[in-house]
């Protein structure tokens, strides 16, 4: 797989970790969060078969977080953005 | 019909032409007792010990494509149990006593054999942590046995001894593991059920849930809708697509393994050898193909196929620890999807809608499971309690701060 970089052009799949679902942007506050929604964050995953966005870390690389639009199917990756990016646009500070 | 010596010579001396089809295919009844959701090993084999030990009756296995199309075609059929926790080695060491009677108990050649898995050790930390694995399965009726390199060198002086950064050390020895013909242990539970009177059903892709009132009443299927007073899901890496139909969110992420299979040799390859540090594990079949492996792609994927760079990273470890493999073909490599969950072990349970069971989260190590997870699941579906060897596999286990990480990772699957 070709992963798209916003800053760096196409690179190889293998210079990058995998994360997991982008949804783990979204921590729950952790003296807020009641216990189920801990769990379900922690442990639970929607893994979709079709549309998946998902966190790769670009750790051979300039070490930048991206979440990847990836279709789970097909390979094909359709999207790819700075977490970073994400993450304020959610109203996050980083 | 059973088979024996005897039957083999007769149909062999006329032509080979009294043979039968080994299971039915029948058309699906209105409703049944209970109804199992997935024909793969695990799916087989639950009817199997559902009809036979638990006399259950008014079964239907339902297959969305056909037996044998899953992972329990796809796997490199090593069987063991040498795991350390409490939770899960008890379950493994039923599954291998499961193996070793299971021919004589279905009356058909799975090619149980018992060629022994030998995991390398290349440092002292390693060493500690094998002993003390080895420890638990003896603790569990199991057998281990911790190898020098002398032993290991007389039975396998093939593999590199003085690699530079993995120089070989030692072994655990599990004379007692080995490799089972996957298909035909799908082929085996299935006559098996099919004679106790289970209704195989295959092409029949169950598409939703009949849920009333917080209870399941039967399922969806693309043949109509069928009804049934239980409903046991295992679908292995199709997990999280099926059970979302019933609305639930699972601990569980789908991953691909890709396996490789040379051109057939000569033996060379006594037992199973596993090399965990290079991520590569081979054995030979008995048709002569070294059968090999390594790690998951490592993301969610539902295609059944890898990517390069695992291939790559198996084939380098297999030239590290075992350089003559350089010199065999490769002949096929496939992919099959797993139901890779949050601690690396598995679930056998009721889940919180009544009269719906669900079974899954094997991660790459379902196959050796196969006969314990039917017998599991079968006992939880016609007692309604967990058997004692598969009591830690509930899916509530996070909650409760209970999880089964062989591995010590975490709540990433991935890393399983
Ligand atoms: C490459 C590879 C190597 C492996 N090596 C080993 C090994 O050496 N040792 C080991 O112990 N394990 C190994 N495994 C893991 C093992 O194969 C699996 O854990 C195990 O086979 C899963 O259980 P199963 O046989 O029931 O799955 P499957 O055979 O996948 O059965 C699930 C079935 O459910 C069906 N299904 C899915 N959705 C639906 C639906 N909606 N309706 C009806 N049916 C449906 C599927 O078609 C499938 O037939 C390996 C796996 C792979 C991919």
């Amino acid at each position: 797989m070709i992963i798209p970089h916003p800053l760096l052009g196409p690179r190889d799949a293998a210079e990058f970790v995998y994360k997991g679902d982008a949804s783990l942007i979204n921590r729950p506050d952790g003296m807020t969060a009641s216990d189920d929604e801990m769990h379900d964050y922690a442990y639970l995953r929607d893994n979709p078969a079709g549309e998946h966005r998902e966190l790769w870390y670009h750790e051979q690389g300039d070490r930048s977080w991206l979440v990847v639009t990836r279709n789970t199917m097909t390979h094909d990756i359709t999207y790819v953005e700075l977490a970073r990016d994400v993450a304020r646009a959610s109203g996050r500070s980083r | 019909m059973r088979y024996s010596a005897l039957k083999i010579l007769k149909e062999g001396l006329t032509g080979n032409k009294g043979w039968k089809p080994v299971w039915r295919e029948p058309d699906p009844k209105p409703e049944y007792d209970v109804i199992i959701v997935g024909g793969g090993g695990h799916g087989l084999s639950t009817a199997y010990y559902l009809a036979k030990e638990f006399r259950g009756k008014n079964i239907a296995v339902l297959e969305k494509g056909w037996l044998g199309s899953g992972n329990i075609g796809r796997n490199t059929t090593i069987i063991r149990s040498n795991y350390l926790l409490e939770g899960n080695q008890p379950f493994y060491e039923l599954s291998l006593k499961l193996w070793e009677g299971l021919e004589q108990d279905f009356n058909y050649n799975a090619m149980v054999s018992q060629r022994g898995i030998l995991n390398l050790i290349h440092s002292d930390p390693q060493r500690d942590a094998f002993v003390r694995r080895g420890n638990a399965m003896r603790l569990s009726g199991a057998d281990a046995e911790i190898f020098g390199r002398e032993e290991i060198q007389k039975m396998c002086p093939f593999l590199d001894y003085e690699n530079a950064r993995f120089p070989i050390q030692g072994a655990i020895w599990q004379p007692r593991g080995g490799t089972v013909r996957h298909d035909a242990v799908a082929w085996g539970y299935a006559r098996g059920a099919d004679a106790l009177g289970v209704d195989i059903i295959q092409n029949c892709e169950v598409t939703g849930f009949q849920i009333e009132n917080g209870v399941c009443k039967g399922v969806e299927t693309s043949k109509g809708a069928i009804r049934a007073k239980k409903v046991a899901v295992c679908v292995a890496g199709s997990s999280s697509r099926v059970m979302e139909k019933a609305g639930m969110r699972l601990p569980i992420e789908s991953h691909v393994l890709q396996a490789f299979v040379t051109e057939g040799l000569k033996p060379v390859i006594p037992g199973v050898i596993t090399f965990g540090a290079g991520h590569f594990y081979v054995s030979q079949s008995d048709k002569g193909g070294l059968v090999f492996g390594g790690d998951i792609d490592g993301y969610n994927t539902y295609a059944q196929r890898g990517n390069l760079p695992v291939v790559e990273d198996v084939c380098e470890g297999g030239m590290a620890i075992m350089p003559m493999i350089g010199r065999a073909r490769l002949l096929r490599m496939w992919g099959g999807i797993m139901d890779m969950s949050m601690d690396g072990s598995p679930f056998i349970d009721k889940t919180h809608i009544d009269g719906l069971y669900f079974n899954g989260g094997w991660c790459y190590g379902g196959f050796k499971a196969t006969p314990a997870s039917g017998y599991c699941y079968a006992h939880l579906l016609a007692t309604d309690t967990p058997h004692k060897t598969a009591e830690a596999y509930r899916l509530d286990r996070f909650r409760r701060g209970a999880p089964i990480d062989e591995k010590g990772q975490g709540a990433q699957p991935n890393l399983h």
